[in-house]
């Protein structure tokens, strides 16, 4: 035994093979991510300065030059927030109740899971670009697309808890004699309720976020006013349009989790 | 359990009477706001548009097929540049989000009065401004390309990576990072020898989680100029070229889905 024996960590990867593979994978993968990305530096470093001043617009935000749009925006941004969240998850119930195994039948099931799996793929923004070109701008056509991706996450995550469910105290209800909405109301709804409500909060947090950047094309909200401001290089009203979405989404955030413990 | 009574016959009731009730406050102010935010959203709407949106639905879907598909050739390049965007940005927030999840979380952080605070507000700003919108910027400050979608990701995705990889630090077992200590190591050796092994594993499902999200996201960075797919399809639809946007469309959509189940498998082979 020589004295330079020592202790190794053993790697996270067990087989050499395939952990020298993979580093060999990356190292070529980023050769040719960065030898086809077409950056132009000297645009980049133009930019250093903007940045700067962009920063700068920080301190202090510019809340009053424009705070009519600003006010009108983030209002516009609240309502369609409140009510798409509300009708999505009014639309999501039955679809979640079908997308779930242990409640439906086969036809149904797999007419709900595609539903859900379309209402998914597709980010909110360009589902906002063809409702804007459907019902025209305003904040009807980013209601519309927010309720459509509020479908797709609320009904998948209601119908993963549906079948996650402990199926005694719904066999219990039911051999009480009760009818398909009673076992629904006694058995189903109290088991998922919780959570549910607390997703209901976090879907209210993702729609407000989403609903500032559906006014980028048309669809109402702040997101208009934002972009605005950006095209103007008005960088202290874009900064406090930040500021407010930022607080906001903490606010939001302090009562959810506030909600969440007293529902429990 | 309650029961009250309607008459002389005693009936169950699921709740007491006054919680009862409370609910049914609840429900009218929540169908009251829920009212009044819809009449003004239907102010703002010009009903004879949305009257007229299957007739419009209509002859849209019929001018998208058949999708084109020679379109594709062109199409090759903003794929590969999304889908670098995305792998990119991921990386590039892992590296940010790792020392500030540290910092962020209660057993580790260097200071749970000065440095604590800073690192949640990092997470929470982070998370709070979408990725297009950290586009938006960036395209304005560094001029419009892959690069800012790189950056525009990456910052998006800062407070995700941070805020979960903090609650798996926070959930650690703190038996394994005594016994390191126990043997006399520095600080950094119990980092990487307390710590590190017992994180590793969620990190690298955050990381494949993230990544998968990211792709998502980074097919409609182009609308704002940030380069990738996002960039044909807005040009297709300034230019009413629907076919091609049919194309462009079912591209996401095949990209989503490939990249769903990677992340799956991944995921699966890892935990």
């Amino acid at each position: 035994m020589s004295t330079s024996r020592h202790w190794k960590r053993p790697p996270f990867i067990k087989n050499p093979t395939l952990r020298w593979g993979l580093m060999v994978c990356v190292v070529i993968y980023l050769a040719l991510a960065f030898g086809t990305m077409e950056i132009n530096w000297t645009r980049t470093s133009e930019g250093i300065d903007r940045g700067k001043k962009f920063l700068g617009a920080f301190f202090p935000p510019d809340f009053t030059s424009r705070w009519e749009s600003i006010y009108e925006g983030i209002v516009e941004s609240l309502w369609m927030t409140v009510t798409s969240t509300v009708v999505g998850i009014a639309l999501s119930i039955p679809v979640g109740l079908g997308a779930a195994r242990n409640l439906s039948i086969k036809p149904v099931y797999y007419f709900c899971r595609g539903v859900l799996a379309v209402s998914r793929t597709f980010p909110e923004i360009i589902l906002a670009i063809f409702f804007v070109k459907l019902f025209g701008f305003g904040p009807f056509a980013g209601f519309l697309a927010l309720s459509i991706g509020t479908i797709g996450f609320y009904g998948k995550l209601l119908a993963e808890d549906i079948e996650d469910m402990d199926p005694v105290q719904a066999e219990a209800v039911k051999a009480t004699g009760a009818g398909w909405l009673q076992w629904l109301n006694y058995a189903v709804q109290p088991q998922v309720m919780p959570r549910m409500i607390g997703l209901g909060m976090y879907r209210l947090d993702i729609n407000f976020r989403e609903s500032a950047v559906v006014g980028i094309v048309g669809g109402g909200g702040i997101g208009a006013t934002l972009l605005t401001s950006f095209d103007r290089y008005e960088f202290d009203s874009a900064a406090a349009i930040l500021l407010i979405i930022i607080g906001i989404v903490m606010l939001v955030e302090y009562s959810s989790g506030y909600i969440r413990q007293w529902v429990q | 359990m309650m029961t009250s009574l309607h008459g002389s016959k005693r009936e169950w009731q699921r709740r007491a009477t006054g919680k009862q009730l409370m609910i049914w406050a609840g429900w009218l102010i929540g169908v009251a706001i829920f009212v009044y935010c819809w009449r003004l959203i239907s102010d703002k709407t010009i009903w004879m548009f949305v009257e007229d949106a299957p007739r419009q639905a209509a002859d849209l879907a019929e001018r998208m097929v058949p999708p084109k598909w020679s379109y594709m050739e062109q199409l090759w390049q903003p794929v590969w540049d999304t889908l670098n965007i995305a792998t990119l940005g991921t990386a590039m927030a892992i590296i940010i989000a790792v020392p500030i999840a540290f910092c962020a979380a209660r057993n580790t952080t260097p200071s749970r009065v000065f440095v604590r605070p800073i690192a949640l507000f990092i997470i929470v700003s982070s998370r709070s401004i979408n990725s297009l919108i950290w586009a938006l910027m960036l395209v304005t400050i560094i001029g419009p390309g892959v690069l800012a979608g790189v950056i525009a990701i990456g910052l998006r995705s800062v407070g995700f990576c941070a805020k979960l990889l903090y609650e798996a630090i926070e959930e650690i077992d703190p038996a394994q990072v005594e016994a390191i200590t126990a043997t006399g190591a520095s600080g950094a050796q119990k980092l990487t020898y307390g710590i590190v092994p017992q994180i590793l594993p969620a990190f690298a499902g955050i990381s494949v989680f993230r990544w998968d999200i990211n792709i998502r996201e980074s097919t409609v960075l182009g609308l704002v100029g940030a380069g990738g797919i996002g960039l044909q399809l807005d040009a297709s639809i300034s230019t009413l070229a629907w076919t091609q946007v049919s194309l462009i469309l079912l591209v996401i959509l095949a990209t989503v889905i490939l990249s769903e189940w990677v992340s799956a498998r991944i995921r699966h082979a890892i935990i």
